[in-house]
């Protein structure tokens, strides 16, 4: 680890936990309905949504009718992300003329987007035309990450009201999100982004004149474009010199900010922000970092300020913040030890003023080893998934950090909405469980912890590694899980268990050398997606319902306080305990065997 | 229960709008209004050609050039239009062997240099597209191009030194040098 490495994480910290209060507060204006200043110039705009959409803002929900607005309203995005994959050869905006992506790459990558995981089985700058970049990509960045934005908010309603029926609407919540939230914060940043040199434009790509012509040698295809192969059966290539440069642009920063914002993390290019039209500078990377965890972070204070006491917002915060803090010196460490395999050909592999050092296969130079580790623990602690280095190529506890951070269920900041949820129910838990040991009835926020809420909780916690471990078990004993992998060895069964955690848990993150645009992956994967994004999120509405409908416990000496230093560790444990428990054995055979192989 | 399909269909035709069309349009034109030059791809033009980006590296293999980061993008080196990293892990024999060939070809094009080669010259970046080396990675190649160029080493050193870009505001990120702009120069000396 390095002083300027550990500066710059401090200096990230520092500014993110600055900004999530005023955000939050704006939130929590946003969410009651209270002037919140933007509301003059865009509440014109939020009325004629509502009248043209026969929606009654007025009108308030009970839990199911919530559930079936969340539903239906998906769907739609679902089938219409599909479509339009399916149809971008006949539509235009496409000047490369991509063709129709395949019916499991489409149904994969429209549960991806609608779900918030924005998994790339696709190759942005390969595989979708312009169009469905923005008419189906982009609009699903903003309206998925308004969607777990919309069931926080009524799981938070459902703990500060009593004996009420009602958890809001979803249609508001859906419109206030999307155009007082995400919207502004989106323009904001893209013209940062664009100032620093991510690429906006509708133009076709561009075409340099390389100023060394390169030899190489090119694969040899038959008309169908499959490689030949010689008698050795490996693919025979001719030599060849390249002279030009194929540069793709595009609309990237418009997508890039709201990937970042709304957790979504699929990325405009195949390598996401590894890409230097993605994520040119060091200033880029510090913003699109902030952006990641900024509305994560600063929702925790809207829940604080919504149930009136934003001392259990903070509460939530520090755990959060502290869990992600043990892990990323973890990871800094171990990719800034390098690899042995480099030390034994004599390649200096040390930090100094004059290079970063450590393992940089997969990091780029301007980034470092401090930049890519910090960000691939915030990716993956929420739930973005974009990446700014290649996880896969990570030393083998450098990777773990990353899949653990997945499989505490992306609660350590987790997604725009959902992962608050998520660390909401586990304080549910961490209640129940404090309340076991002393023998008393649990309550949270005033409102008593009964069988239903418990069963629900239950629910949650145990539907994601149900999924996650089932498919990866699915994948290692079939030949069309185990064919796409890339590494040989125990990291091979890594990216088969790395792929579902990230499916599973609606990151999207990748240790991407798998091969997972195949049709096994893109079913199964979608499947996992969809489970684990809408099964969680109907309990969630469930419980609020349940919630909303308790009458308030008045605070007694046995009332467990729930914003003490003493709960936000009791809290941390749950979490890592859960976690732990549940994913350690399949860790050993991964990472852990990988380590042990690698240091022999 | 029926009476959110009509809300669920048409909120998403209007948000689609909004957010689909209206917003990466207004971005668009936003961009192309205050920052063209960025966001048009930072293109480097000389004689009215395209030679490149900024912020795209190019590859490089002749002695007499700064070669850049290796490469894993498919076909060809640096290819553009198909970014990719090589994904290959820590512990992968292939992994090994592209190490091997790397080390020795900076050997094989420097018989005479015996420094320790810098890590980034030998591991592909994420991107493959990745501009920029270290400062540690060009110090590492400034004898041999000097002597392909039959140029002062002091006055390579000092071109790497111009060209090497510090951390943002003193702080963010690595020092880097751009290898496109760092040959760029170097074939503008000659002239």
């Amino acid at each position: 680890m390095t002083l300027n490495g550990v500066a710059q994480i401090g200096l990230y910290f520092v500014v993110l936990l600055v900004v999530a209060k005023p955000l939050g507060w704006y939130m929590a204006r946003v969410y009651t309905a209270k002037p919140c200043g933007l509301d003059r110039c865009l509440g014109p705009m939020e009325r004629v949504l509502y009248r043209m959409c026969g929606v009654q803002p007025s009108a308030e929900m009970d839990w199911k009718t919530y559930g079936v607005a969340v539903l239906s309203f998906n769907a739609a995005g679902l089938l219409f992300l599909y479509g339009l994959q399916r149809l971008q050869g006949f539509l235009p905006l496409n000047p490369e003329e991509v063709g129709a992506a395949s019916p499991d790459l489409s149904f994969n990558t429209a549960v991806s987007f609608t779900t918030n995981t924005n998994w790339q089985a696709y190759g942005g700058e390969t595989t979708l035309s312009y169009l469905t970049q923005m008419l189906g990509l982009t609009v699903q960045n903003f309206v998925s990450a308004a969607t777990g934005m919309a069931v926080l908010v009524a799981l938070i309603r459902g703990l500060a009201r009593r004996s009420a029926e009602t958890i809001g609407n979803f249609w508001t919540d859906l419109v206030r999100s999307t155009i007082y939230i995400l919207l502004p914060l989106a323009v904001l940043l893209s013209m940062l982004l664009v100032s620093q040199g991510v690429v906006q434009t509708l133009s076709p790509y561009r075409i340099a004149i390389l100023q060394q012509p390169v030899g190489y040698d090119k694969p040899v295809t038959d008309t169908d474009g499959r490689p030949l192969l010689d008698e050795q059966g490996t693919p025979k290539s001719e030599p060849a010199t390249v002279t030009e440069q194929v540069l793709a642009v595009g609309p990237a920063a418009s997508q890039i900010a709201i990937k970042q914002l709304g957790t979504n993390g699929g990325g405009y290019f195949n390598v996401n922000s590894a890409h230097p039209y993605e994520n040119p500078t060091p200033w880029s990377n510090l913003l699109e970092l902030l952006s990641i965890l900024l509305l994560p972070a600063a929702l925790c204070y809207t829940f604080g300020v919504m149930v009136g006491d934003t001392r259990q917002g903070w509460a939530l915060l520090a755990a959060m913040s502290m869990l992600l803090l043990c892990f990323v010196p973890l990871g800094f460490w171990a990719e800034q030890s390098g690899t042995p395999l480099l030390s034994e050909l004599g390649v200096n592999q040390l930090a100094g003023s004059d290079q970063s050092g450590g393992n940089m296969e997969g990091k780029e130079t301007r980034f470092g080893i401090a930049n890519s580790v910090l960000w691939s623990a915030v990716t993956t602690a929420a739930s973005n998934g974009s990446v700014n280095s290649m996880h896969d190529s990570y030393t083998p506890l450098g990777g773990l950090v990353p899949l653990l951070l997945m499989q505490f269920g992306e609660v350590v900041f987790g997604g725009v909405g959902s992962g608050l949820y998520g660390m909401i129910i586990f304080a549910i838990i961490a209640v129940f469980v404090a309340g076991l040991m002393v023998g008393r009835t649990p309550e949270y926020l005033g409102k008593k912890i009964d069988p239903y809420e418990m069963k629900m909780a239950a629910l949650l916690i145990l539907i994601m590694p149900m999924v996650v471990l089932g498919m990866t078990a699915l994948a290692v004993i079939v030949p069309a899980g185990t064919s796409s992998v890339l590494n040989p060895g125990a990291h091979g069964f890594s990216e088969m268990l790395y792929a579902y955690t990230s499916q599973g848990n609606n990151n999207g993150s990748a240790f991407a050398g798998l091969n997972a645009n195949t049709p096994f992956y893109n079913t199964t994967g979608g499947i996992v997606m969809l489970i684990s994004r809408f099964w969680l999120a109907i309990p969630t509405l469930a419980m609020a319902g349940a919630l909303a409908r308790k009458k308030l416990v008045p605070v007694g000496p046995g009332t467990l306080p729930t914003h003490t230093p003493l709960f936000v560790v009791l809290l941390m444990g749950v979490v890592m305990l859960v976690g732990a428990l549940t994913f350690v054995p399949a860790l050993a055979l991964g990472p852990i065997v990988e380590y042990l192989h690698m240091i022999r | 229960m029926k009476v959110q399909l009509k809300p669920a269909l048409t909120m998403f035709l209007a948000l689609t709008v909004l957010t689909g069309v209206a917003y990466p349009l207004a971005v668009t034109g936003l961009a192309q209004m205050l920052f063209p030059y960025e966001a048009n791809g930072s293109m480097i033009v000389r004689n009215g050609k395209t030679i490149g980006s900024v912020l795209i590296g190019q590859p490089f293999d002749a002695p007499r050039y700064f070669w850049g980061r290796p490469s894993a993008t498919a076909s060809f080196p640096y290819n553009a239009a198909a970014s990719s990293g090589s994904n290959l892990g820590p512990t992968n024999p292939a992994l090994a062997d592209a190490f091997k060939m790397r080390v020795a070809a900076l050997r094989a094009a420097d018989p005479v240099g015996n420094a320790a080669i810098p890590v980034d010259l030998v591991t592909t970046s994420g991107s493959g597209l990745d501009p920029h080396i270290s400062p540690a990675a060009a110090a590492y190649q400034a004898k041999r191009v000097a002597r392909a160029r039959g140029l002062d080493m002091a006055k390579v050193q000092r071109l790497v030194e111009e060209h090497t870009e510090g951390r943002q505001f003193g702080l963010l990120g690595e020092r880097r040098v751009n290898v496109l702009l760092l040959n760029l120069a170097l074939d503008e000396m000659r002239k």
